[in-house]
């Protein structure tokens, strides 16, 4: 399938970026990995005008350490943050969700900024992100601002970055020795979750961070579980009554890979496999 | 020369690595899309979003004024040289066929038909003009379902006043193949077993992996279709019979084409089209589908409710099955789509002996995709029922499902064997098969195994699922297809060349799209003429090349079109010695041809195929009276289908949880008659064991109550890839039975995998929660399906009898809809 017809611009820089951007405005698409935007584009189910590839700023890729957190920029690819030897030890619930995204492929393209900027709430990323605290860092024309987590998903595909802002690097606090597990329900290996859950946990079980990929129009937080979970013993029988908050205000979608209510089943069960294996149980 | 004893002694049976595979591969090919020709124009073309709608306008002005356009036509812009879709198998006299029009002018009757076409100087240009054109429609009611379409409430076409397209019956009474169906279920019913089920065979999409794709030439004399088909000189047929050019100017041409499992054994609307423009505006044009057009208006395959009956006595000793099948057509009776659930017609009995056979199959109009061939078609719905059913029954019984089938089947001895549908199987020997199969899955370790996991209640249970296949392949004794009313034979052609240099090139009318045929039939030839593998090259797919022939589909190529081969090199071999008896001055009686050499018997004296067919070209030296040329072609029509079975088990965990399935382990002991190459053989029988387990877990084509397909992308169309499945146990009989009607002794294995996989896996499925009161998941096995059948009866009454008929209550653990 052929796109639309569409310029192509690759700035040096976030600002030559951020000035394209704001040239162009709501004609313009930001390209990063191209893994959800090219079969868009292809597809048809989008034509803009211009597409900004922000593949040629050397400064949106890469990890460092940053005192408390790790700084992630943008255009890492999963592959990368999955094989960082910083995410492992700080942050190892990204390097799991990252090892799951989609196919090898894929996962030497897309990027982690990308995706996350994307917001489909069956993307890997999102639940992990939330479940850690990130913080994500959005440039403008008016300077750089940083957005909490539980503010940058907004809806279906709708995050807090403006229509002349980018987003360069996302801050995730460090989590040094919790023990991760992303448990990933699908039916064939590429396919997108039917629904997945990132838990984190310190101890066993000391603190719990939980997250949902698609349980409802944006990665959830299963706060109720979270707090079940501090002080549970780390067993089948311990962990049962936390897992079944899971699916506590959720509002999962109905399609052909199953409706909401076994959705809501699978988050409950789910969340108790991945907590037990975060926890090493 | 070339030393002709260098050759291995045998090519057949040898692990011949395919020879198109360099080529293929690494793309050093040509695909029907590479095909640029100059000053060719590209097509696209604009579709209906409705699945029923009356066309009332289709404005092309701002289309035609787009950028590169050379013209956009609609329905209405071609007269009588459009042609149209044919349907070659009526499969009854008074069966309703709606007319189909590649492009109808007036209404359309599924979403996806085509309404107009762009012509443009570049496939971007032609695509982008496609959004422009304005096409209103008044939307018409539209029906989907099977069961919606029996009602006849709401009419696929109006104007046939029904959608019931054709009732086709057998009745092994009428036949005098058998006895009294209704008496035998009525005997069953009163201290007996009535098994009583409803199965659906969902709609799936062939999704070959080469999209459709076409270029047409009208430059020069004859016109020439390059077309990523199954069936070029099928095609060749139905566009002189159907638009007029006569058969001798055109040329049809299928190049290296990708994968097709019944998916390009059709004559589609975009060739007639292509061509119908091309003949038009006399340049060259090329149209090729994207992924999403290939999804939603390349036939669809199955789409069945089977509804079973069957009977046996306390022992499980079967003496009845009742079939009616219904049969979702989709909007237009396709090439062979109405004949595709009767094939499945002689297949329901399998390898067991019952003594009376009913079979109904009414198929039916809906406002979606036209349905045809796929990969088995009808016999894997056939060998599905009764799989299904045998396991049903073993656990009505109380036995092992392997047992209830040996009571029941056609024992070594008693081939060759009359079935109640009225074929002959000549060999077989499904004790043999079975007993390897068994020892080679491990079968009594993993049922120790099972009684241990359902004993101690464990989250994961594990499941084992018997199919013990046959088919009929090697479509088809030409004069059964007559009897079928098919519209065309069953032969095959081949011819034999020898070359200057003692070369052999092979023609064939059998139309490779990745069965390996190049590889497959070298070693025939290699073997039967006596010359070495590198020196025989295979050629087809070009009806300017192989004049004859009518494809590949029905695992026919090696059985109809190997046969005719041989034929064909038979011929070559007694031209040859007669040229040879004159050479060597001696008596052709005392001439022995071994090796690719005659030698005259007693003596050291000798000459090589290859020099005689220098000998030939030269034409210094031959016998009065001989006709100078080796060369030699053959039809070949077979006497009889050929029946290939099997026994495949499969071990499957089911997670009672979640719902989740995941195979432990498959084991199929295949018995096919001679292997050729046992690794293409390995090859077809893991690609089809794949397809066949995506029907029983993953794959299943969608349309909502609108008519629109849901699952037109592969996010929504599951197919496998090597990371779904696990390593397959592949093994043969010790010794396997021969096929006693064509002379190699093989069987077909193309579709072998497919049709038997499916139900083994489903039964393997069910036989983990049957414990828990299942006794049927509609496929695709979902992880949802599955679980929603674990705890449909949490809370509920025993299950009722299986002998009580339960057909007006809907089958159990049928998602809601089931069917439609």
């Amino acid at each position: 399938m052929i796109p639309v017809e569409f310029d192509y611009l690759a700035p040096a820089s976030v600002e030559e970026a951020l000035a394209a951007l704001g040239e162009h405005g709501d004609d313009a698409k930001i390209l990063a990995g191209g893994q959800s935007l090219l079969p868009v584009l292809r597809m048809r189910l989008n034509a803009p005008e211009v597409v900004i590839d922000l593949g040629g700023i050397a400064s949106l890729r890469g990890i460092r350490d940053d005192g408390d957190a790790l700084v992630i920029g943008a255009m890492t690819t999963h592959h990368d943050v999955r094989d960082d030897s910083l995410v492992r030890e700080h942050a190892l619930l990204l390097s799991k969700a990252a090892a799951e995204v989609a196919d090898s492929q894929i996962r030497h393209r897309g990027t982690f900024g990308g995706a996350l900027a994307h917001a489909d709430p069956a993307g890997d990323l999102g639940a992990p992100a939330l479940a850690l605290g990130a913080q994500f860092v959005i440039a403008g024309p008016g300077g750089t601002r940083t957005v909490e987590a539980a503010d940058f998903f907004v809806d279906l595909f709708e995050t807090a970055i403006g229509d002349d802002e980018i987003l360069t690097e996302v801050r995730i606090p460090k989590h040094t020795g919790w023990g991760a597990h992303y448990e990933k329900f699908v039916r064939v290996a590429h396919q997108w979750p039917i629904v997945a859950v990132a838990a984190t946990v310190r101890g066993s079980i000391d603190e719990a961070r939980v997250g949902l990929t698609n349980m409802g129009s944006t990665p959830l937080r299963a706060t109720a579980t979270e707090q079940a979970l501090a002080g549970a013993s780390a067993t089948e029988d311990g962990v049962r009554a936390a897992a079944d908050l899971a699916s506590d205000g959720t509002n999962p979608p109905s399609d052909l890979n199953g409706a909401a209510d076994y959705r809501q089943h699978l988050a409950r069960v789910l969340t108790g496999r991945a907590v037990l294996k975060a926890a090493g149980a | 020369m070339t030393a002709t004893q260098d050759r291995p002694a045998a090519e057949i049976g040898k692990d011949r690595r395919r020879k198109e595979d360099q080529r293929l591969i690494t793309g050093r090919t040509r695909w029907t899309d590479n095909i640029t020709l100059p000053g060719m124009l590209h097509l696209a073309m604009v579709r209906s979003p409705f699945a029923h709608a009356t066309i009332t306008s289709v404005d092309t002005e701002a289309a035609k004024a787009s950028k590169n356009v050379v013209t956009v036509l609609s329905g209405k812009d071609f007269g009588e040289e459009l042609g149209v879709c044919i349907n070659a198998w009526p499969i009854t006299p008074d069966q309703k066929t709606p007319g189909h029009s590649p492009m109808p002018a007036d209404r359309v009757a599924f979403a996806g038909e085509i309404v107009a076409v762009v012509v443009a100087r570049s496939a971007a240009a032609a695509r982008d003009a496609a959004e422009l054109v304005d096409v209103e429609y008044d939307e018409l009611p539209a029906v989907v379902g099977i069961k919606k379409a029996l009602e006849d409430e709401v009419l696929a076409h109006p104007d046939l006043g029904t959608n019931k397209s054709a009732l086709w019956v057998f009745d092994s009474q009428d036949a005098g193949t058998g006895g009294e169906v209704e008496a035998a279920i009525e005997e069953a019913r009163n201290g007996g077993i009535v098994i009583e089920r409803e199965y659906r065979q969902q709609r799936l999409i062939p999704a070959f992996m080469e999209p459709r794709s076409v270029v047409v030439d009208p430059t020069g004399e004859q016109l020439t279709m390059w077309s990523a088909t199954q069936i070029p000189h099928i095609l060749r047929f139905a566009l002189a019979a159907t638009t007029g050019v006569p058969e001798s100017k055109i040329r049809v041409i299928a190049p290296d084409v990708g994968g097709g499992f019944g998916g390009k054994l059709q004559a589609t609307p975009e060739e007639w089209i292509a061509w119908a423009v091309a003949r038009r505006l006399m340049k060259p044009v090329k149209y090729t589908e994207t992924r999403s057009e290939s999804l939603m208006a390349a036939h669809h395959g199955r789409d069945q409710v089977q509804t079973l009956t069957l009977a046996a006595d306390k022992d499980g000793k079967v003496t009845a099955l009742r079939v009616h099948l219904d049969a979702d057509l989709g909007a237009y009776v396709a090439i062979v789509g109405g004949g595709v659930p009767v094939l499945g017609a002689f297949m329901f009995n399998a390898i067991y002996k019952f003594p009376a056979y009913r079979f109904e199959c009414q198929t039916v109009l809906t406002n979606t995709t036209f349905t045809d061939a796929y990969r088995g078609a009808g016999r894997p719905e056939a060998t599905y029922a009764i799989e299904r059913l045998m396991d049903e029954l073993a656990a009505e019984v109380g036995v092992d499902p392997l047992e209830i089938r040996e009571r029941n089947w056609i024992t070594h001895e008693e081939f060759p064997f009359t079935t109640v549908a009225g074929l002959e199987y000549d060999t077989g020997n499904y004790e043999a098969a079975t007993a390897k199969a068994k020892e080679s899955f491990g079968y009594d370790e993993l049922r120790r195994e099972q009684a241990e996991r359902r004993e101690r209640g464990d989250r994961v249970q594990l499941g084992i699922g018997v199919s013990t296949f046959t088919e009929m392949c090697g479509l088809a004794p030409s004069r059964v297809l007559g009897s079928l009313d098919y519209g065309a034979g069953g032969w095959e052609n081949a011819s034999v060349r020898m070359t200057p240099l003692g070369k052999v090139e092979v023609v064939t009318g059998a139309s490779a799209h990745g069965q390996g045929h190049e590889t497959a039939f070298s070693q025939i030839v290699a073997d039967r003429l006596g010359v070495p593998f590198e020196d025989v090259e295979v050629l087809h797919g070009d009806t300017q090349v192989a004049p004859k022939g009518l494809d590949t589909y029905g695992s026919r190529s090696l059985v109809v079109g190997g046969e005719a081969l041989v034929k064909a090199v038979d011929k070559v071999i007694d031209k040859a010695k007669v040229l040879a008896a004159h050479l060597l001055e001696a008596n052709a009686d005392d001439l022995e041809y071994s090796g690719g050499r005659f030698t005259v018997r007693g003596t050291d004296q000798g000459m090589g195929i290859q020099e005689l067919s220098t000998a030939t070209f030269a034409g210094h030296d031959y016998p009065d009276g001989m006709e100078l040329s080796l060369d030699a072609d053959a039809t070949y029509d077979p006497v009889n289908f050929n029946y290939p079975h099997g026994t495949h088990l499969c071990a499957m965990e089911v997670d009672t949880e979640t719902g989740a399935v995941k195979m432990r382990k498959y084991t199929c002991c295949d018995d096919i008659g001679t292997i050729i190459n046992p690794l293409i053989v390995a090859g077809q029988v893991h690609g089809g064991l794949v397809q066949g387990i995506a029907q029983a877990l993953w794959e299943e084509a969608v349309h909502d109550e609108s008519g629109t397909l849901v699952s037109g992308s592969f996010v929504d169309y599951l197919l496998p890839t090597a990371a779904d499945t696990i390593s397959f146990d592949v093994v043969h009989t010790d010794e396997p039975s021969i096929c006693t009607t064509n002379s190699l002794g093989t069987k077909g294995v193309g579709e072998a995998g497919t049709i038997a996989s499916t139900p083994a896996v489903v039964n393997a499925v069910v036989d983990a929660v049957r414990h828990l009161g299942v006794n049927d998941i509609q496929m695709p096995c979902t992880p949802e399906r599955v679980w929603r059948a674990i705890h449909a009866h949490d809370g509920d009454a025993p299950t009722p009898q299986a002998a009580m008929p339960h057909f007006e209550e809907g089958a159990l653990n049928q998602d809601e809809g089931a069917g439609q």
